[in-house]
């Protein structure tokens, strides 16, 4: 029994530091060393300024004026020269100035599969996504125009993450009309930055593909200048 | 669905199974003290241990010995672990809490603690929102370790105890431990942790970055030392997450390759405890026929999740969305799911770490379908024993082939017997108790919290009607009694108004009774598996005769399986209808 418990004293002690100390230090320094860009969140830079992380995906939207809305925040619109990325659970306002895409308070939507409140949220994103489509003059970018059938499942369904920085080339695809038409570009042009910015399953069959939004947006600002 | 989604999963299954065998080898090596190719690397520190514990490896432990070991070390790591969490802030000198997060308060703590230690990891708390670098490092990311260590000991002494060809001893504990650390998880956790990295997972001790938006908005980014805890949570099916949405976050599982990793490497240490047990009872056959069994009931899983997310929610349904495969999206229950992950790389995910005890998400399961969110509870109704985590599972199965064998031997008359030994009332008992212990307690706690108000309260409001208020309890008692530590992550024990936790406070009720459930879940079922290696250690072998019933063959496979699901469904039926069966039968919306 005593010994026990002295070998459990020194043990506990000895493994924190060991395990909780010395472990973690150590894969800290070759990931330091041997992939640092990695290791510090993929940050990318613009005129000097942090724009965020490749593998983190941010709201493009934009603050309308400075009231705050009674349950989101600040007003805000989308961006309609972006991509947008898919809807997410975040963005509660007493986290990071209100953001959606919150990379500091990550949640799930933790919406049933048989929840009313489920249909409301999914048909809410939805019709904003058919909103996007809509240009000034009341005709959609899409040919023919969207409907309800046609929206993909990854822009009405928010992400698991709230952070995905990724949509379906199936989403890019439709948005690239209205990207097209708002930066005056040929549709051919943002096609083949979508492809461009498209990663591949992993190995060739794990997951899926997904096209990487702030990438791509990134780059349509490289063609077109951005704000 | 699509090819692609197949092909993972068979390619998975092949990977696992050429990946565990030579592993189980090795293991089996580790365990009976043979020479192993890492002894040069860890002989030296394996010996300077000894020292500094004062452990006299040589000294054998009768089962009473070597449970009374383990209990006192566990008993050391919750106050360890406890008092880290609780004087958070004392250790801001190190500068590992740049955030400045105060402690949680006492009553999440008592769970949080409970959880890490039990290898269950069940989190109310946000870690990127409550936890100091320092309590993530030095305190959680211990008990990873050390839980994980735990598990797979006892698995290996009940081995050592159906095996055992002369006297009590069932091995040494700290013997055990201090192996188990250096020759498998250590190896493990640092090869995983650097691919993790290569692929994109952070590793840093920064505070968090802001970055201003393309479109004018500023962003917060959480940064820490995720990869060296990320590995270690799943080699160790421990499964709680560095960030609240767990491997759903891009920095915790941030490729699609990375998704598959980390599938393997959470059934890696489980399938080949089986194959080691194979090799070291003498006879591979035995390990080959419990194997089958688990990829059965796994691979079952996975087609019925997979089908019932490819498929779409009744919610999906109603608000318009078409939900087939399209050029460009495979379309699907994509509520809760990440694009990289994709349906089949979720659902998968969902079963690898709920068969075992990980618990770790990549998806949300609260948004599953029915029937896919069904697949989760029938896997943890199964007592953990499809893989199951890291030595926990391998102990709890060889229960039920005891149980099995009782039965069969029942079936024909004949005096039961398990690799020559007798399998007698003492050894009966102790295994009914070690099978029904779990269920009991995860349906006494979902009987209490269903019942009262105070328990009611932990209830998400969009799930406050209807069957998904039920669901959500039940999920959070079984799950913490399975040691497992995923949820119906609406079921909430912890109110954190701001990141940081001023003027946070915990649901006493919620958390107090989620932490007994773990520990008493946790630890008597241990004991009890002590118990009969203590009772089948010191039994004569008597040779195997004609009418022996031989236990490594297809009949023995079905007798297991029927054994599983009959005792999984007398004990839990009830209760999952109310639950999610209910919710898998109607597109009715509540």
């Amino acid at each position: 029994m005593k010994r026990d418990v002295i070998t459990s004293a020194i043990g506990i002690v000895v493994l924190t530091l060991l395990l909780g100390i010395v472990y973690p230090l150590f894969i800290t320094g070759v990931s330091q060393v041997a992939f640092p860009g990695n290791a510090n969140g993929q940050q990318i830079y613009l005129h000097g300024k942090l724009v965020g992380s490749k593998i983190i995906g941010q709201s493009f939207e934009y603050q309308v004026g400075n009231k705050l809305t009674p349950t989101k925040g600040p007003l805000l619109r989308p961006d309609l020269k972006y991509f947008q990325t898919r809807p997410s659970a975040t963005g509660e306002p007493y986290v990071a100035g209100g953001t959606p895409d919150n990379a500091a308070g990550t949640t799930f939507s933790n919406l049933g599969p048989n929840s009313k409140a489920t249909e409301v949220a999914i048909a809410a994103n939805i019709a904003a996504y058919i909103a996007l489509d809509k240009a000034p003059n009341g005709t959609p970018y899409y040919p023919g125009g969207l409907t309800q059938g046609r929206v993909p499942v990854d822009a009405a369904d928010s992400s698991a993450s709230g952070i995905d920085p990724q949509i379906s080339v199936a989403n890019a695809d439709i948005q690239a009309y209205r990207v097209a038409a708002v930066r005056g570009l040929p549709l051919a042009k943002v096609d083949s930055l979508i492809s461009t910015y498209t990663s591949a399953r992993g190995l060739g069959f794990s997951g899926e593909s997904g096209v990487d939004v702030l990438e791509l947006n990134l780059a349509l600002d490289r063609l077109t200048g951005g704000s | 669905m699509t090819f692609a989604g197949w092909l993972t999963l068979f390619l998975f299954v092949g990977l696992l199974t050429a990946l565990a065998l030579p592993f189980g080898s090795y293991m089996a090596a580790v365990y009976t003290g043979e020479r192993t190719i890492l002894d040069p690397l860890f002989g030296g520190p394996e010996r300077w241990l000894y020292k500094i514990l004062r452990v006299n490896p040589e000294h054998g432990q009768d089962w009473k010995a070597y449970a009374k070991s383990l209990i006192i070390f566990s008993l050391a790591g919750w106050l360890m672990l406890y008092f880290i969490l609780r004087t958070q802030t004392l250790w801001d000198f190190t500068g590992l809490n740049p955030m400045h997060f105060h402690s949680a308060p006492w009553n999440v703590t008592f769970n949080t603690t409970s959880s890490f230690l039990t290898n269950t990891n069940w989190q109310y708390y946000g870690g990127e929102t409550t936890m100091s670098y320092f309590s993530q490092m030095a305190g959680l990311t211990v008990q990873n370790w050390l839980s994980a260590g735990v598990g797979i000991v006892v698995a290996v002494a009940l081995i050592r105890g159906i095996i055992g060809r002369s006297g009590r001893s069932i091995g040494n504990f700290w013997q055990d431990m201090i192996r188990t650390i250096l020759y498998v998880l250590a190896p493990l956790s640092v090869l995983t942790a650097i691919v993790l990295v290569f692929q994109g997972s952070i590793q840093n001790f920064s505070s968090y970055l802001t970055a201003h938006t393309l479109s004018g908005l500023t962003q917060s980014i959480a940064m820490g030392p995720v990869a060296s805890q990320e590995a270690i949570k799943m080699i160790g099916t421990n499964g709680g997450g560095f960030f609240n949405v767990n491997s759903a976050h891009p920095f915790e599982n941030p490729t699609a390759f990375t998704n598959f990793f980390e599938m393997l490497i959470v059934l890696l240490i489980p399938a080949a405890l089986v194959f080691m047990y194979g090799k070291m009872s003498g006879n591979r056959r035995q390990g080959y026929s419990i194997y089958t069994t688990m990829m059965i009931m796994f691979l079952g899983a996975c087609i019925v999740a997979y089908i019932a997310e490819a498929h779409g929610s009744p919610a999906q349904h109603a608000a318009g969305l078409h939900t087939g495969v399209i050029p460009g999206s495979t379309g699907g229950n994509m509520e809760g799911k990440e694009q990289r992950s994709g349906i089949a790389g979720s659902a998968i995910f969902d079963v690898v770490t709920t068969v075992t005890s990980c618990g770790a998400v990549n998806s949300a399961i609260e948004s599953f379908t029915g029937i896919g969110g069904a697949v989760p509870f029938a896997n943890l109704s199964a007592s953990e024993v499809i893989f199951g985590g890291v030595g926990t599972g391998l102990y709890s199965i060889l229960e039920y082939v005891l149980l099995a064998v009782f039965l069969g031997g029942l079936m024909v008359g004949r005096t039961p017997e398990y690799l020559g030994k007798k399998i007698e009332a003492r050894e009966i008992k102790l295994v009914s108790l070690g099978i029904l212990i779990t269920p009991l307690t995860a349906l006494f706690c979902t009987a209490l919290a269903t019942a009262s108000s105070a328990g009611r309260a932990s209830i998400s409001s969009a799930a406050a009607t209807g069957p998904q208020g039920f669901s959500e309890t039940f999920y959070a008692y079984l799950s913490q009694a399975n040691n497992n530590g995923s949820a119906f992550a609406g079921y909430g024990g912890f109110v954190q108004p701001n990141a940081g936790n001023v003027g946070s406070h915990g649901i006493t009720f919620a958390d107090l009774l989620g932490g007994f459930d773990m520990l008493f879940a946790r630890y008597a079922p241990i004991l009890f598996a002590l118990g009969i290696a203590g009772a089948l250690a010191g039994k004569r072998v008597s040779p195997a005769g004609l009418g022996t019933m031989r236990t490594d063959n297809g009949t023995f496979v079905v007798l297991l399986i029927g054994v599983i699901v009959l005792v999984g469904a007398l004990t839990f039926f009830p209760a999952l209808l109310l639950g999610p069966v209910v919710q898998g039968l109607t597109g009715h919306l509540y």
